[in-house]
């Protein structure tokens, strides 16, 4: 039995450590509006669950006077908890520690607890609150980031991996959390960028606020970095919650399955969708007619808003949705809309999430900017995504599938399991005005009123082509079904799916137009 | 209340601003009603090159000129040294003619795209 003195010393030697970078430090976190990372962990996991390991770790720098200094648990908090009771891995960088700055033994804490996660198949969340390298100690903390991302890496599709940008994140740091499942910052308090205002500033003459070169606006909204944005670190901690009940704990698990509920009679499916196929809607509303008790996760959805993704759940089970949003941009596919959801479909792929596709779209976003962006290898990755992914795969036809865009969309020749068409939908080469312009050009040239033909022609276009029955007609589309029938039909289709096992040819990995 | 609160409180980030507006939007012959992105709304619209002209390629500082209104310029001529990144990038002439503006001085700070030498082309 340990003697009370010795007791009395262990606790002694914690409460000195859980002061972190002390009383001012504190308060000038405070003032800044920021939690503690203590505060944070306690209220990300689930109450008296969280144990730290590494508490005493102190920091080996020895040169500038380094040597003098206590830095407690050397700027940085870890250990496991729990969340709804499943077990978690969580670090913290503690900005009143030397400001949060990365040395090797903060590293060492990190990769430590990266390691558990690993192992013991289970998310890790790591909370990012720091200055950078810890220039003191050179070239090994930059040794340390590259051990994080190199377990980023091999962690990747394995379990999940969560990053909250709660404080700058600046230059190298930025790719562990650019390399993690998903990104979660909080407005005025999430700053991610990899040269400061004050280098661009020195060197380009560019005068920026931090604010608008890499806040949380920034990246949710403009860069695509950011998944999750909150405007309070609670709202930020229900939102990971809430995630982390959709996904599953590991590639080796399945998420957990829930009591089914219907969804919400206020979302009627038959009437979201306007029959003027020029006109928008929220496809939001045609998921949430479908999922259950109407709940849907949006990821990203203040960034590329003309294509949707996030989770729901189908009798129970978690789904991942891809829709085309009419209401933004028509719905086109472009740069941004392609790498945001070919990423999510791995995700979902490596996670074991059968994927839902809603399909309303007019094409690619035309203009010289996205081809000289690249539009053709961004949305080659959609294709290869669909393709690559052997999770169930459904497709449902909304409205509008033209061109290349039909076949993106996870179209029955990338092996969708199954593909549903509304009866309004139109499958086709491209819209009837194009093509009627190019196969009635010469009918319409020779006309006395070419306007008057184009018309005509365009409608018999229309009449014969602008449905679903001829790409049903060669089998390309399973079912023709009526709106009402969809969320009944997707539940039949993912529950005949659940053992759906298909092979790939042996291969060390392919390799994706990134 | 006002419509800014209604939504922040269905938790929608978005719609901070009055509601977007519907504009037409053509793709493929077919005029779409839709909101557009802010993103889009910023793109940079293609313009072809311009011969005639000369822009700073990166942002930096004009550390030296070469020439002066009325030399003349041959492809490969040495037209100035833009410093950038600790970088002394020597800038060579494209094109032959005659030198008709000088828009900055040696010592200048430019931003990328600035136009500084303009020529009439012969």
């Amino acid at each position: 039995m340990a003697s009370t003195k010795k007791v009395k010393e262990l606790q002694q030697r914690r409460e000195e450590v859980f002061l972190g970078g002390g009383e001012k430090a504190i308060q000038k976190q405070v003032a800044m509006g920021k939690l503690t990372a203590r505060e944070r962990i306690l209220q990300i996991v689930d109450e008296g669950s969280f144990n730290e390991y590494d508490l005493f770790v102190e920091h080996e720098a020895r040169d500038f006077g380094m040597e003098q200094k206590i830095l407690h648990g050397d700027g940085v908090i870890t250990g496991t908890g729990t969340m709804g009771g499943k077990p978690v891995c969580i670090f913290a960088q503690d900005f009143t520690v030397a400001g949060g700055s990365l040395g090797s033994m903060h590293a060492r804490k990190i990769t430590k607890i990266m390691d558990h996660s690993l192992k013991m198949r289970m998310p890790l969340i790591g909370i990012n609150d720091s200055g950078g390298a810890r220039i003191q100690e050179g070239v090994s903390s930059l040794a340390g980031y590259g051990e994080i991302f190199f377990r980023n890496t091999l962690a990747s599709g394995v379990i999940p991996q969560i990053s909250v940008i709660l404080g700058p994140c600046a230059g190298g740091a930025v790719y562990s959390p650019a390399l993690t499942d998903f990104v979660f910052v909080v407005e005025n308090i999430s700053k991610m960028f990899i040269t400061g205002p004050e280098v661009i500033k020195t060197v380009l003459g560019e005068d920026i606020s931090m604010e608008e070169l890499g806040g949380a606006r920034v990246h949710a909204e403009m860069t695509g970095n950011a998944h999750f944005f909150a405007e309070s670190e609670a709202e930020c901690f229900d939102q990971i919650k809430e995630l982390l009940n959709y996904i599953p704990r590991s590639n080796s698990d399945a998420a957990e399955k829930i009591e089914v509920a219907e969804p919400n009679k206020k979302f009627n499916i038959s009437r979201v969708v306007p029959a003027d196929k020029k006109m928008p809607y929220d496809v939001r509303d045609v998921i949430r007619s479908i999922t259950d008790a109407s709940d849907f996760l949006e990821v990203q959805e203040l960034w590329a808003a003309n294509i949707v993704i996030g989770f729901g759940r189908i009798e129970g089970k978690t789904v991942g949705f891809v829709a085309n949003q009419p209401k933004v941009l028509a719905g086109v596919l472009d740069v941004d809309s392609s790498d945001k959801c070919a990423r999510f479909i791995r995700y979902c792929d490596a996670f074991d999430i059968p994927i839902v596709t809603l399909v309303d779209l007019p094409g690619y976003l035309p203009g010289v900017d996205q081809e000289h962006a690249g539009v053709i290898r961004h949305g080659a990755k959609v294709l290869y995504a669909y393709s690559e992914a052997t999770v169930p795969k459904i497709t449902v036809i909304l409205r509008k599938a033209y061109g290349g865009g039909y076949i993106a969309m996870n179209s029955r020749h990338l092996r969708a399991d199954f593909v549903f068409a509304w009866p309004d939908a139109e499958v086709a080469v491209m819209g009837p005005e194009g093509a009627a312009n190019i196969i009635f050009r010469k009918e319409i040239a020779a006309a006395e009123d070419p306007d008057k033909m184009r018309k005509q022609k365009v409608a018999e276009y229309i009449e014969k082509f602008a449905n679903p029955y001829v790409a049903a007609a060669k089998g390309f589309i399973d079912s023709v079904i009526e709106p009402k029938e969809t969320r009944k039909v997707l539940i039949h289709a993912l529950g005949v799916s659940v053992n759906k096992s298909i092979g790939s040819p042996q291969k060390k990995h392919g390799i994706p137009p990134f | 209340m006002s419509k800014s609160t209604e939504n922040s409180k269905t938790g929608s980030k978005k719609q901070v601003k009055e509601k977007e507006e519907l504009h037409d939007f053509v793709v493929e012959f077919r005029k779409y009603k839709t909101e557009l992105t802010e993103k889009y709304r910023n793109r940079t619209k293609w313009k072809p090159d311009d011969p005639s002209k000369v822009l700073s390629f990166i942002p930096g500082t004009i550390t030296k000129i070469y020439v002066k209104i009325g030399d003349k310029v041959e492809p490969g001529t040495e037209l100035m040294v833009l410093e950038a990144m600790k970088m002394k990038n020597t800038v060579f002439a494209e094109v032959s003619g005659l030198v008709t503006k000088v828009n900055l001085n040696v010592g200048e700070q430019v931003p990328k795209g600035k136009v500084i030498f303009e020529f009439e082309l012969s």
